[in-house]
């Protein structure tokens, strides 16, 4: 990948400029998806770019030290991370890569929620602080399954390259390791149920409380794009790549949008979880799939 | 007024975010306020949100008597939240104490200890009175934006330890 595809690829297409756009759009099409089950009309199309507008011109409460200087820095850093993720998704065929960029991925896609941790214990609200333990907790439990899941499915391919993984002949061990990132995917982008670390209402706001203004309109945007990231990631392993050009794209955005209504319709039709039926779900229930997942591929690596 | 300042002054309109205080109200106007935001009256429409977090809030929604106990949590709280800001006083008890008025635990009408810009007067108000208030204090709040934060008319409040 030269420079000029990788810049290409970060900042327009998948990137910021195709992004952030789509993050609003998942975002509306979230509320308004629970919106439209609960009977209601719902926010309008341009909601979460008001939103994103408003917060943008509030002023924040002055901050003060390095602990301020780390909260103001730390959504900048989520946003990147996420923005990088998503930049780096195979969606065009034969538009570069490089050996090893799954692994770059799953780092970027990690970032924003250690950024979460983080960011409640720097702003030393006792509320930030309990969402950020159980962000810690949260995110302990599904990353086992979320990582053994994709190193089975690139295990079974011998390659660390998204792009290869992307144009994979079709498999058993493939779809399983998909339902394994399905089964994550909630937890990854902290909707019901499995919405502790944010829980509304019952700790506030959880590590986000007291963030205010341009500082939270960023932590919605890096919200956004983790949808966008975490959408696009099962949309370029489930669909192989078909066609060229503007045709992968279109399914890809699809694909995407068709993740985001059924996560969306999965929050809305559930409560939120405690902690210790969360950790217990993702350790006792779905480890025992994603080892099979991993032990199948070593298998059949071996025998090949 | 240029794009950009037209353009925050219809996104602070269309966003409103609530916070809800309560400083001893007898519950009826909670469950009005928590009413117009159900599915029956959806004020999810006007971009309506309820936040758990001051920080995050742009309108303040008091409901109850103000009791003594609760001056200082209004005062904070009022303090938390950020420039520009509205405050929505529901129910006619912020507005007047209404049934509670002379009692010796309250320090009322909530207007004595922060500015209010928009009075939902009923005992309680409907939800459909409480979304016109909301829409108003949201008019309230994009003209507010427009001019630097005022610090007559905000009480002197200790910031909160971050
Ligand atoms: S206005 Fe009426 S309903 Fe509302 S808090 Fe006061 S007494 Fe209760």
């Amino acid at each position: 990948m030269n420079l000029m595809t990788a810049l290409a690829r970060l900042l327009i297409f998948p990137g910021l400029l195709f992004a952030v756009p789509a993050a609003w759009f998942f975002l509306w099409v979230e509320r308004k998806a629970v919106a439209l089950m609960q009977e209601r009309i719902g926010p309008p199309f341009m909601q979460p770019f008001f939103d994103f507008v408003k917060l943008l011109a509030k002023n924040t409460p002055p901050r003060r030290g390095i602990g301020g200087m780390l909260m103001r820095a730390w959504p900048l850093i989520a946003v990147s991370g996420a923005a990088g993720a998503v930049g780096l998704l195979p969606v065009l065929p034969s538009s570069g890569g490089f050996e090893g960029d799954l692994i770059l991925l799953l780092a970027l896609l990690e970032l924003p929620s250690m950024c979460i941790i983080a960011a409640g214990f720097s702003s030393r609200s006792i509320f930030g602080e309990i969402g950020s333990a159980r962000e810690a907790a949260l995110s302990v439990s599904y990353n086992i399954v979320f990582l053994l899941a994709i190193l089975s499915v690139a295990s079974s391919q011998h390659t660390f390259r998204l792009e290869t993984l992307a144009s994979m002949p079709d498999s058993p061990l493939r779809w399983l390791g998909i339902v394994a990132i399905l089964v994550c995917l909630p937890a990854k982008l902290h909707i019901n149920p499995f919405s502790l670390p944010n829980a509304e209402q019952e700790i506030y706001a959880g590590p986000m409380t007291e963030y205010a203004g341009p500082e939270l309109a960023m932590w919605e945007l890096a919200h956004g794009l983790e949808w966008v990231a975490g959408a696009g990631l099962v949309a370029t392993l489930v669909a192989p790549h078909i066609g060229k050009g503007w045709l992968a794209a279109a399914l890809f955005i699809a694909l995407s949008l068709v993740m985001v209504l059924l996560l969306s319709t999965l929050a809305a039709a559930t409560a939120r979880l405690a902690i210790d039926t969360t950790v217990r779900f993702y350790w006792q229930c779905t480890l025992i799939f994603a080892v099979l997942a991993i032990s199948s591929a070593l298998f059949m690596r071996f025998r090949s | 007024m240029n794009l950009w300042k037209r353009l925050i002054c219809t996104c602070r309109r269309r966003s409103p975010w609530l916070f809800h205080m309560n400083s001893g109200s007898c519950n009826g106007c909670d469950i009005e306020l928590v009413a117009a935001l159900s599915p029956r009256y959806d004020a999810e429409q006007l971009g309506v949100r309820l936040e758990g977090s001051p920080r995050h809030a742009d309108i303040v929604c008091v409901t109850g008597p103000v009791t003594r106990n609760a001056v200082s949590a209004i005062k904070t709280v009022y303090g938390q939240v950020c420039h520009p800001k509205a405050v929505i006083a529901i129910g006619s008890c912020p507005a007047t104490t209404n049934v509670f008025i002379d009692s010796r635990t309250l320090a009322g009408p909530l207007e004595k200890h922060i500015p209010v810009d928009v009075f939902v007067p009923g005992c309680p108000p409907r939800p459909d009175a409480i979304i016109q208030g909301v829409a108003k204090a949201a008019e309230i709040l994009a003209e507010r934006g427009m001019k630097p934060p005022d610090a007559e008319s905000a009480p002197a409040v200790e910031e909160a330890q971050p």
